[in-house]
């Protein structure tokens, strides 16, 4: 299994990074991740960050998929 | 919870299901899908997901919990280390309970030998550094998701100087047995591959299994709208007649995967062959610490080799992660073989198919 | 007592025995009010005859935590087992086995957190004993409490007594204790605002009585979680049980740490909630006066009991599914892969 968590990052230095997820904060390891700055969304699996979310993609599928609920809501 | 939350939503999921249903009404016969990844079948059985899946899409579990596939010579080999004087076994939870031939992890903890639960591999590093009068062993088992994060700290170790930190390897890889399943007797209908491993290789690896194989894959979310997502995607390509490689997760995964994880990987690790436990050996399944690295390679540093694993001739995991049969099938199920005391991979883990047969019935499979 | 930790010689049964407990422990529990008779056991009277017993021990690590630490968690604790079995509580004992070497700082904090939270709840001490093993054969402090409370007159509060039709509700939110616990831990360190959520809970129950609700059952999910309670329940009642994961009281940090860790969070601990099952009439009344108690401001109903057969439990989650859940197997340990 591959449990990993989308945090956000407060502040990086060097190879680690604060990040948080609803008030917790943990260090995370930027090693495996290139290009990692405050405010990016990434995915936290074992104390490293492995892959970031991107923000337009997550809200182009929710909006996608809400768009359509609400029509059928409209047409009812 | 930022991307956790949203893709939760009870009302989309209704709207999903529906959408499901559908799509499934399109298909000619029942199909059979494999969950690859054991993160994917936790987050079916927690979110009750398979209670909203139609009667004519089966999904099986397949070989992704690397707990479940870690062969009983592995852990034996960890027993044993915890057993030299002097070593320190540090392991992720997930290895707590994982049965070797005569015994666990849990059991030599509570025999008195050292053996730390921790939550990175850069904290058995620490353990290492504040202990410098003992060899600390950091157990590496996990697929290319976990295996970037214990090179990391191998290469971490090398610029910190420090020597009494080694890894027993027996990191593996996904795209390779999945080929292997593929090219063998199981007839699958499409694969739902896993969410964060796909983060690090990509897409590319899944190409030859659509590709040759002619079987639809799509990289899957491990949240409930991205799991309903996924399955819509494969029962649609069924329905239509593809086999692509399609990504429902790309908020996270991109085409070309994490480019600087991978190259940490090919710097630390070389590919070699690997057991499964149910599954056998599988060339180039899996991955060997490289030469340039071995002074952190526990099994060279110690001289151990894997012993051979003798698993119960009995036992049928192998066809159950195959799902080519069930738990009821196995005549060793509920009898010798009891979570509390599991002898295969399937009953290893508690989201394994045997556990949770075990424990919630029939019931807990299909549709509760 | 110019002592800075703990030695073999203070559980000697001697002088210094004498003078950790005249100077340190006495003091700091009774707080200058008169001091149980020091003889070898304490007369006590009992408002009638039937009374309820409960013991416990306490091990946790580390023994001071965000919210609370071992002191108040034994008091409140012990409280609480007599609470859920309908009693009022009145006498506890207090039995400490110290490792030697323990910080004489660490071990005055713990006793204040008894003193405040034993005369909060208004029980009484009544013995105690305390004992030193060498370090190494201890962690730090270990406590072992019993618990003497006077039954309530015509109640019968059982888990066998939950029937098709009840409500179940809880008074909070679920997972603070272990969450808190755990964010301290060696090798799992984090920083959150979750704090324990430690608390007796018989005046809460003391307001459900009075206000006559029907209690069928009253239980505390500790260890193992509210899922291990809600199974316990409905094997013991014969019954099943269905749960709606999206109306358990859970805060966001918590919820946030188990997504960190891997673990769900029915089966994390906590020291200040309890289970209450009622038939569905009094579930308003009962709610009512949960939210108006300081220790039920966030009660919910979060299930309900459905029919006679086999025992199992059942819950409805985020999306709508159902799975089946069982007890926590084993010791819970975070999963990362």
């Amino acid at each position: 299994m591959c449990v990993a968590v989308p945090m956000k990052v407060i502040e990086v230095d060097d190879v680690n990074c604060v990040a948080e997820i609803d008030g917790v904060r943990k260090t995370i390891c930027v090693m495996t991740l290139d290009d990692v700055k405050p405010g990016d969304y990434v995915m936290a699996h074992a104390g490293f960050a492995i892959a970031k979310v991107d923000p337009a993609t997550a809200d182009e599928t929710l909006r996608l998929m809400r768009e359509i609920v609400e029509s059928e809501e409209r047409d009812r | 919870m930022r991307y956790i939350e949203e893709f939760r939503d009870g009302k989309l999921a209704a709207k999903l299901e529906q959408d499901l249903v559908r799509e499934a009404a399109r298909l000619a016969r029942a199909i059979t899908l494999m969950e690859v990844c054991g993160t994917h079948t936790m987050s079916i059985y927690r979110h009750g997901l398979r209670s909203m899946f139609p009667e004519n899409v089966k999904m099986v579990s397949g070989p992704g919990c690397p707990v479940c596939v870690t062969p009983v010579g592995y852990v034996d080999m960890a027993i044993e280390l915890a057993r030299t004087p002097g070593v320190i076994i540090t392991t992720f939870g997930d290895m707590m309970r994982v049965p070797g031939t005569s015994s666990a992890l849990q059991k030599e903890r509570g025999a008195g030998k050292d053996v730390r639960v921790v939550y990175t591999a850069l904290d058995a590093l620490t353990v290492a550094a504040n202990n410098k009068n003992n060899e600390v062993v950091f157990l590496g088992v996990g697929f290319e998701t976990t295996a970037p994060s214990i090179a990391s700290t191998i290469i971490m170790a090398k610029k910190l100087g420090i020597t009494n930190f080694s890894v027993l390897c027996a990191h593996k890889v996904m795209p390779e047995p999945m080929e292997a399943l593929t090219s063998g007797q199981l007839k699958l209908d499409g694969y739902m591959c896993p969410a964060h491993v796909s983060a690090i290789i990509g897409e590319e690896g899944y190409r030859p299994i659509a590709g040759k194989y002619g079987v639809p894959c799509v990289i899957t979310g491990f949240e409930p709208l991205d799991i309903l997502r996924g399955v819509i995607m494969l029962v649609r390509q069924v329905a239509d007649g593809r086999a692509e490689v399609e990504n429902e997760y790309n908020r996270v995964v991109l085409p070309e995967g994490n480019r600087k994880a991978q190259a940490i990987l090919a710097d630390v690790f070389v590919k070699s062959s690997a057991v499964w436990r149910g599954l056998g050996p599988i060339p180039d399944s899996g991955l060997a610490i490289a030469p340039k690295y071995e002074a952190y390679d526990a099994a060279k540093k110690f001289g151990i080799v894997e012993p051979p694993s003798r698993e119960n001739p009995a036992c049928v995991c192998g066809e159950i992660l195959k799902g080519l049969k069930g738990p009821q099938d196995c005549p060793l199920f509920g009898k010798a073989c009891v979570p509390e005391n599991p002898i295969g991979a399937c009953m290893v883990s508690s989201e394994g198919t045997c556990a949770a047969h075990y424990r919630y019935g029939a019931g807990a499979l299909a549709h509760a | 007592m110019r002592d800075k930790f703990i030695l073999l010689g203070h559980g000697s049964g001697g002088q210094m025995t004498g003078e950790l407990l005249s100077k340190v422990v006495m003091p700091a529990i009774y707080d200058g009010g008169p001091p149980p008779d020091m003889d070898d056991a304490t007369p006590a009277t009992l408002p009638h005859n039937k009374i309820c017993f409960t013991t416990d021990s306490y091990v946790v690590d580390p023994f001071i935590f965000p919210g609370g630490d071992i002191g108040d968690l034994a008091i409140n604790g012990t409280i609480n087992d007599l609470a859920m079995a309908g009693a009022e509580p009145l006498f506890i004992s207090l039995a400490f086995i110290l490792e030697e070497g323990l910080s004489m700082d660490g071990f005055k904090s713990v006793l204040g957190s008894i003193r405040k939270a034993s005369s909060q709840a208004g029980v009484q001490i009544a013995c105690g004993d305390t004992k030193v093993v060498p370090r190494g054969k201890g962690d730090k402090i270990f406590i072992n409490t019993s618990g003497v409370g006077a039954a309530r007159e015509g109640l019968v509060v059982h888990s066998r007594n939950a029937a098709p039709g009840d409500v179940v509700i809880i008074n909070g939110t679920i997972g603070d204790h272990g969450i808190a616990v755990m964010s301290q831990r060696e090798g799992m360190r984090f920083e959150s605002p979750v704090v324990s959520d430690t608390a007796a809970l018989h005046t809460l129950v003391s307001d459900i009585i009075d206000a006559g609700v029907e209690i069928h059952v009253m239980r505390d999910p500790t260890r193992g979680g509210l899922a291990t309670v809600a199974v316990e329940i409905a094997e013991a009642a014969g019954v099943s049980i269905r749960l709606d994961e999206r109306a358990m009281p859970i805060s966001k940090s918590v919820a946030g740490a188990c997504e960190i860790l891997g673990l769900d969070p029915m089966y994390v601990a906590n020291e200040g909630k309890m289970i209450l099952i009622a038939p569905e009439r009094d579930a308003e009344k009962a709610l009512k006066v949960m939210r108006s108690h300081r220790l039920g401001q966030d009660a919910a109903i979060i299930g309900r009991v459905l029919e006679r057969g086999q025992p199992k439990v059942t819950v409805t989650s985020s999306v709508g599914g159902v799975r089946m859940i069982g007890k926590l197997p084993g010791e819970l340990l975070p999963r990362i892969c």
